[in-house]
């Protein structure tokens, strides 16, 4: 096996076997899902015990209406407040009084408590009365089946966006989702460059401190080491993104299989809301639910896919490598932080022009952005899923290559000297000594 | 033959010249001790024999050619600084270290095997590094530097960090390896190990040789024609090209250092002072090798300034 390949080898196995990485990978995507569901699980317990509402109606009509839920108990009463009061029913958790016709005299319902009536309560309460009192007003109209009429007028708009794709063929489009699709994305770019990255700098830096280094020149050429380097902890990365990808995948679906009965979407209006993303005949009558899954669709996975792991290595060689120079020049950590501090500084501002960009795509803020290769690889992934011409992202991908060999070219003459010299932390005007020699 | 020859090297740094036209010849399947001061260049030629920099001038022959850069597989290397992977179980990181050298996986296994057995430290194979006291550690080092059995070994301060007894166990180890007959290239500040390995010397000073050769041969260029002698009754006859240099008495035996002229033989003297007295001892005083440092690398240093 080739020395670069060992280097590869050993870096890789290394970090994919630690513990901490293991626990990471598996855990990541677990927290993801518990994030989402947890929440909506905890929501659809119900309170075990049940509490008893008293009701003391002086009209009689509004009594019978309340039907008893879950866990509330509605029971007419002949008792008056002040007996109540007197004398405490514990058994009782509130008491609904209503003393008044309601539409003429909104003011005559109270609800007493010894306790904060939570919101639930109140809501039963509050649509219980309104949908009684609205009845109650329709019918002083008398107009017949007003009510109907009312049903039948009421609309909810939004407007459909539809993209013309290349064969004129329509599909709903939706800057919602391309945003949220590219933010994702870029957020991931960001993260990996950013944490692996500085994996690659502290791992230069502890096998300078280690004095390894001195061991390791004399058998390999330091450029191998730092290559090697690189590209194990880049297939780290990438094997970490992958799985928690599939995990993340294969843990929503087995999420959303146990909830698809108790959210009210059932596969079949999915299915269905797939095909008619393609005809778009149908889209008018689609589902919430379905929509969201045909505009999904139209989003574009695998060239996105594609880009994401072209414009993640792009971005990740080049920062790595001038991780890697910044890590040879120093002695040990703590001397990082005055040349990290640009990077991270570059790095956030390439994030933020990401986050402007998904509000306007292509202009020029974005466009210049996503050719600059010190921010190309987060940028594009913002515009890439609202749709950008192939030759904006070949010319991008094209800098951002050409770019990080560079990158690579000039942080391996620093990397070579700087692994040798220890003592004193280097300025920037001295590294730039060291690239002229020999 | 010289195993290894450096012509003439010169190496610049930013501000200072690190080797200023340096020439060392290495005999083969000798120890060549390589001496000097703190800084004096001495790493930077390591460096250079290594491969890992380039000298600005100058060349390195290896085996009588022109060094190529798969020489290194015939190097084994002992930086001064040593370190290892903290976090590496030793065996796997030995076997990765050797296959950078270029052995195959089954034969760096195999061979590591029986050094961890030759040194004691079978038991340790599978824990971290971080686990082993500081002599194991250096033990695991010397075998990673000489587990692919290299023609050519170079040793940076090789018994700093050694207890007595484990420094012992190296000494011999270095001299079996000569007699297997590796090259050796020994740098330490040591003197006493240096009369006691090598044979040739370089001595290195402010990035110049100032003084190489063999090792016995050095030492009788700078002997001073002092001796000291034991003498059962006081000297009375003294020859004409001899001057006392100081005499006492201690249980009716006088110790005398005299000073002779070059030009008589210590047989000459020898019969000479035998005639009247009764000689108990008589040792000529051969300078160590540390006084010879001292004396060289101080008066090179009161030349230049």
């Amino acid at each position: 096996m080739s020395k670069i390949g060992l280097i590869i080898k050993r870096e890789y196995l290394h970090r994919v076997s630690k513990k901490s990485f293991i626990i990471l990978t598996l855990l990541m995507p677990l927290m993801m899902v518990a994030l989402v569901f947890v929440p909506l699980w905890l929501s659809s317990i119900k309170g075990s015990d049940v509490r008893q509402i008293a009701i003391i109606d002086t009209t009689g009509k509004y009594a019978p209406l309340f039907e008893d839920v879950d866990n509330y108990r509605f029971i007419q009463s002949d008792k008056s407040l002040e007996e109540y009061r007197n004398s405490p029913d514990k058994e009782l958790y509130a008491i609904l009084q209503i003393t008044d016709d309601l539409l003429t005299n909104p003011r005559a319902a109270t609800l007493y408590s010894e306790k904060q009536v939570p919101n639930e309560l109140s809501r039963i309460v509050n649509q219980t009365i309104r949908a009684q009192i609205e009845d109650d007003k329709l019918a002083t109209f008398n107009i017949p089946n007003l009510k109907e009429i009312i049903q039948e007028s009421k609309v909810s708009f939004n407007v459909q966006t539809i993209k013309w794709g290349e064969d004129g063929k329509e599909q709903i489009s939706s800057a919602a989702v391309a945003s949220v699709v590219g933010i994702i994305f870029t957020m991931i770019v960001y993260m990996f460059v950013l944490m692996y990255g500085a994996m690659v700098m502290s791992s230069v830096v502890e096998e300078k401190t280690n004095r390894i280094v001195e061991l390791m020149v004399s058998s390999v050429r330091p450029f191998d080491l730092m290559m090697g380097k690189i590209i194990g902890i880049g297939f780290v990365g990438l094997t970490q993104i992958l799985m928690w990808g599939i995990l993340s995948v294969a843990l929503f679906t087995i999420g959303g299989f146990f909830y698809a009965g108790s959210l009210g979407t059932d596969m079949a209006t999915l299915q269905q809301g797939m095909q008619a993303a393609q005809g778009m005949g149908a889209a008018a009558e689609m589902q919430p639910g379905a929509e969201l899954f045909a505009m999904l669709s139209t989003i574009n996975f695998r060239e996105i896919g594609l880009f994401f792991v072209i414009f993640f290595i792009g971005g990740y060689m080049m920062y790595a490598s001038i991780f890697a120079a910044i890590g040879s020049s120093v002695d040990n950590a703590d001397d990082t932080s005055q040349f990290m501090a640009p990077i991270t500084i570059l790095l956030v501002f390439a994030l933020y022009a990401g986050i402007y960009s998904m509000e306007n795509p292509d202009g020029p803020l974005a466009f210049w952005c996503s050719m600059i290769p010190f921010t190309s690889p987060i940028v594009m992934m913002v515009r890439i899923p609202f749709g950008i011409p192939l030759w904006e992202k070949l010319l991008s991908v094209v800098l951002l290559y050409g770019s990080f060999i560079g990158a690579i070219w000039l942080s391996a003459k620093i990397y070579r000297v700087g692994i040798l010299m220890y003592g004193k932390k280097p300025s920037f005007k001295e590294m730039i000594k060291w690239l002229k020699f020999k | 033959m010289y195993f290894l020859e450096a012509k003439d090297v010169v190496k610049q740094f930013a501000n200072h010249r690190a080797l200023n036209h340096v020439s060392i010849r290495v005999p083969e399947g000798k120890i060549f001790g390589l001496l000097g001061p703190n800084g004096a260049g001495k790493t930077t030629l390591i460096r250079i024999i290594n491969r890992i920099t380039a000298p600005d001038s100058g060349v390195v022959y290896f085996n009588g050619r022109e060094s190529r850069p798969e020489d290194i597989y015939q190097i084994g290397y002992l930086p001064e600084e040593r370190g290892l992977y903290k976090k590496m179980k030793v065996g796997e990181q030995a076997i990765y270290l050797a296959q950078l050298k270029g052995l195959s996986y089954m034969v760096a296994r195999e061979r590591l095997m029986r050094w961890f057995d030759k040194f004691d430290i079978m038991p340790w194979w599978n824990k971290k590094l971080e686990e082993l006291s500081k002599g194991m550690q250096q033990k695991v080092q010397f075998i990673i530097t000489v587990i692919h059995e290299p023609a050519l070994l170079i040793f940076d301060e090789p018994f700093s960090g050694f207890d007595p007894i484990n420094a012992e166990i190296l000494k011999k180890e270095i001299l079996e390896l000569k007699q297997a007959g590796h090259t050796i290239i020994f740098s330490t500040h040591n003197m006493a190990s240096v009369e006691e390995i090598c044979d040739e010397i370089a001595l290195i000073n402010r990035s110049e040789v100032v003084l190489s050769g063999n090792v016995s041969e050095v030492r009788e260029r700078f002997k001073t024609n002092n001796y000291t002698l034991h003498l059962r009754n006081s000297l009375t006859d003294m020859p004409a090209y001899c001057h006392i240099l100081s005499e006492k008495e201690r249980d009716g035996i006088h110790e005398i250092r005299l000073h002779k002229e070059e030009t008589f033989t210590n047989s000459a003297l020898i019969s000479d002072l035998a005639k009247q007295n009764e000689i108990l001892s008589f040792v000529e005083e051969i300078p160590s090798m540390n006084d010879i440092f001292i004396k060289v690398v101080s008066d090179s240093n009161s030349q230049q300034s």
